[in-house]
């Protein structure tokens, strides 16, 4: 049977699509919900918020977190904003503008009812993240400000100090354990999903093993949410958490779940350079900075005199120079993939030659040293912190770094997988940002999914589905457990050389090198031929030391790494079909003339979703056509 | 530089525990503490040892989760810095580092350097939110607040709920904790409706789980990676005698 790609976009002009479908979905009796059973994996901005709402609705809710606790999921360190279409500052925005900002900064490869419901919704999450309390900043009169933000010509982004996501995270996180104390939700931390259980065609379940006691555990509902981040830590460094991983949407993938675009990764501009090889992420700073800063290099190659001597006529400030519209604000992929011709082109600073400024020295004269404290203070400390030098009194120096994943599970308009019961939410699916994600529209997705798109359609699948009550004593649970079980015994059975994280870096770098912020042809071949060797050797030679009865983080990371070496082969896979460039998907063989990405709408304009078929197996492609009736396909031009 | 280490291990929650001596080699200055603790920790792997079981995540100073005690103190020994932003070149060479877990009675063991702080999720439950629906939020700007307002509760919310506090403190108390959340609603109007109810669940909560009281040490603030003020305690005092002499709940 060929599997067929339904996005079940509704019908009807597309400001009335989800006003309509929201009309046509089936509704769940009020009484009837507590009968219900949802899982809901990840805590972050897209799980914290569903498993809040569906609680408050009636719904039985069970929750997993990876952390000790659901308020660590990593959505708290967005630093920046929310972006909502409130157009408070009166300057032209609306649900429109940012509508079509958002498939235009996609560079035309979201679907357009997807994002349009996105734009529709944001001005009610800003509503109810107020409501909750979180203290976004606010003008003296009273009113919530906002500010502008990378992609954008207005200022839409609403934010608290540079701890956004926290904010937001810490509001949802709130809402859930309001509901955790009213018994209607149970929560179970330190839990790592390691199988999906699927019967009769649906997803019923999951499989999961408790991180402190090893205990292999299964529990069973009428639905599964996946709410568990992107992937980035494929390549070992990224701005991810350490636990960041993609084994929860793997093995869904691995049981049906098609992956869509995993091409698609953002490389963010504004990120601390890498200091050395014991390095074990990467820090990002806000890109909100660039509201303020100002990037440069040195006019001359190999400049190395200190930046505060080098004459403003002997700096080049590129970005203002060659997008003078948008200057620094220019949208992620084309920042960072400036960042790194200048570094090509020998013109990089800082010891290593592999970093850019980012300058305030202009700011703090325009807007005095305590206006900049109170915008940005706590990024100035983090950076101070981290490199030992005062961006107050010598320019930052950035490089760009893996930040978000813009693929993902595909889902349809109600956010379900190929697998019916199956949803996925936030940066773990792969809907509404195309192929590059503008900043401040992260939060605003997570939310969005959360609050306000799947409390309705996850009751439309219930209300719709027949589904026998099954318990973790069925069958299949066993036969999962027993998996998960064989999976942990192989791991630690090796006993080989090289540690995990020894793999880890090897990967990374393979990814970083020919799959990262641009690629070609020949490097993605390569890429894949030595993913798959070094994958064989991982499973003769890595040494995971420790036992599988109780916290044992070498385990737990040994078996997300063995998960990233068969993500990886498929992100270079889908990065070498896709024989065009857009966004954050730069191949170096489809640019301009002047080095910017070329699209090719004529053969690509579809959401590449692979179905999976085997370990070291040719996955299938399917195809969503991507039509866009109402945003007119455009070279993305930012000058 | 090189460092010896001495390192808390403790199989399990009913297990005892010791100090164990390691020695750190070739340690960069730009290292953070946490990738120092990486580095021993491969080495310990390649020798088939169990590696030190320590909590860390975002590694960017605001999940929270990183919680070691250094040289006796909570997150190391400088002002306003979380564990994982601490920097190798903190220390000297030759140096020895005491490395030990938060350490409450609230915060059972879980593993070597990891605890046990569900507790303060279960504070949370007592009284942490607003309730307010999905759905039920009026206009974002139909409430003003003043700009001063806003910026002291985002001072109090900045908490990563980390519990240095509760480790810094001879008492083992969740007050600057707890005070935090509930300056941060008690100071918005739309924490008003809910605020005597929230100052008094969140307290007794926080009894419940076993935390002490507060007798004034100021340790936390001096511990608090967010440097998050013991004036929130003075608040939290108010808003509890508050809650018992004027509320009509």
């Amino acid at each position: 049977m060929t599997l067929k790609l339904d996005g079940k976009v509704p019908e009807g002009p597309i400001e009335k699509k989800w006003d309509n479908h929201k009309f046509n979905l089936k509704l769940v009796n009020p009484a009837n919900k507590r009968k219900y059973d949802i899982l809901v994996v990840g805590t972050g901005l897209a799980g914290a918020s569903a498993a809040a709402s569906l609680a408050e609705l009636g719904y039985n809710v069970k929750v997993f977190c990876i952390q000790d606790s659901p308020r660590r999921a990593h959505s708290i360190a967005a630093q920046g904003g929310i972006n909502a279409a409130k157009n408070y500052p009166n300057d032209g925005d609306s649900v429109w503008r940012l509508f079509y900002d958002t498939v235009k900064g996609g560079d035309f490869r979201a679907r357009e009812a997807n994002v349009y419901r996105l734009a529709q919704v944001s001005a009610s999450i800003i509503d109810q993240c107020v409501a909750q309390g979180v203290p976004f900043a606010r003008e003296y009169g009273g009113t919530l400000s906002n500010r502008s933000f990378g992609g954008a010509q207005v200022s839409r982004t609403f934010y608290a100090r540079g701890q956004t996501g926290q904010q937001l995270l810490l509001g949802a996180y709130s809402a859930l354990m309001r509901q955790v104390g009213l018994g209607t939700v149970e929560m179970y931390p330190r839990r790592e999903m390691l199988e999906l259980v699927v019967e009769d065609g649906a997803a019923r379940g999951i499989v999961c093993r408790d991180l402190t006691t090893g205990k292999v555990e299964s529990y069973a509902g009428h639905a599964v949410l996946l709410c568990t981040g992107g992937y980035g830590n494929v390549f070992y460094l990224s701005t991810n958490a350490a636990s960041c991983n993609v084994s929860a949407t793997w093995r869904a993938h691995k049981h049906g779940a098609l992956f869509a675009n995993p091409c698609y990764t953002q490389i963010h501009p504004t990120c601390i350079p890498v200091s050395g090889d014991h390095q074990s992420k990467l820090t990002l700073m806000s890109e909100s900075l660039r509201n303020d800063g100002r990037v440069w290099v040195p006019k001359k190659k190999g400049d190395k005199r200190s930046p505060e001597t080098i004459p403003e006529d002997e700096r080049d400030y590129y970005l203002e120079r060659k997008y003078p519209s948008f200057g620094n604000l220019v949208p992620r992929d084309v920042a960072s993939r400036n960042a790194k011709q200048m570094i090509d082109d020998g013109k990089g600073v800082g010891e290593t030659g592999l970093s850019v400024y980012l300058d305030f020295s202009d700011a703090i004269k325009r807007l005095g040293l305590d206006k900049i404290k109170e915008k940005y203070g706590n990024l100035f400390d983090m950076y101070h912190h981290i490199t030992a030098e005062d961006p107050y009194k010598v320019p930052m120096r950035i490089y760009p770094a893996v930040h978000y994943t813009m693929g993902g599970l595909w889902v349809d308009y109600n956010l379900m997988t190929t697998i019916p019961g199956l949803f996925c939410l936030g940066e773990a699916n792969f809907s509404d940002h195309g192929a590059n994600r503008l900043g401040a529209s992260a939060l605003m997705q997570g939310l969005s999914d959360g609050y306000f798109v799947l409390p309705y359609t996850v009751g439309d699948y219930i209300a719709r589905t027949k589904l026998e009550k099954i318990d973790g004593s069925h069958s299949e649970f066993a036969r999962s457990e027993a998996g998960v079980a064989e999976l942990t015994a192989r791991l630690l059975g090796v006993q080989g050389h090289r540690t995990v994280d020894w793999f880890h870096r090897r990967l990374g770098k393979i990814m970083w090198d020919d799959c990262g912020m641009s690629r070609t042809a020949v490097g993605l071949e390569s890429a894949i031929g030595q993913i798959r060797e070094l994958r064989e050797e991982y499973w003769k030679d890595v040494k995971v030391a420790g036992s599988a009865d109780d916290l044992n983080q070498s385990l737990e990371k040994a078996g997300r790494v063995a998960d990233f070496f068969e993500l990886g082969e498929l992100m270079c896979l889908d990065a070498l079909h896709r024989k065009e460039s857009c966004g954050g998907h730069f191949r170096e063989e489809y640019q301009t003339p002047d080095g910017e990405a070329k699209r090719d709408d004529q053969n690509y304009s579809y959401a590449a979703a692979w179905e999976f078929k085997g370990v070291g197996k040719e996955p299938e492609l399917h195809k969503e056509p991507l039509t866009f009736e109402n945003v007119h396909l455009a070279e993305r031009n930012y000058a | 530089m090189k460092l010896t280490l001495k390192v808390w291990r403790q199989k399990g929650h009913n297990d005892k525990g010791s100090l164990v001596e390691y020695q750190a080699k070739d340690v960069s200055p730009d290292m953070s503490f946490l990738e120092m603790l990486d580095v021993v920790n491969e080495g310990l792997i390649k020798k088939g040892e169990d590696a030190i079981a320590f909590d860390s995540d975002c590694r960017e100073g605001i999940c929270g989760m990183c919680s070691l005690v250094i040289n006796g103190k909570p997150h190391g020994p400088e002002l306003g810095t979380a564990t994982c932003q601490l920097h190798m070149r903190t220390f000297s060479d030759g140096d020895t580092i005491v490395v030990e877990p938060f350490r409450a009675r609230a915060f059972p063991p879980v593993k070597d350097l990891a605890v046990d702080r569900s507790s303060f999720d279960r504070i949370m439950q007592a009284g942490g939110y607003v309730s307010v629906n999905t759905g039920n939020a009026p206009e974002a700007n139909a409430n003003l607040i003043s700009h001063h307002t806003a910026e002291k509760a985002m001072d109090a919310a900045a908490c990563i709920g980390c519990g240095a506090c509760v480790a810094a403190c001879p008492n083992a108390s969740a007050m600057l904790f707890v005070a935090a959340k509930v300056s941060q609603y008690a100071l918005l109007p739309q924490g008003q409706p809910e605020r005597a109810k929230r100052a008094m669940a969140m307290r007794e909560a926080m009894d419940d789980e076993g935390f002490g009281n507060c007798s004034n040490e100021y340790a936390c603030e001096a511990a608090c990676p967010k440097d998050i003020k013991v004036e929130n305690i003075a608040r939290l005092n108010r808003e509890h005698l508050r809650a018992m002499i004027c509320s009509d709940e």
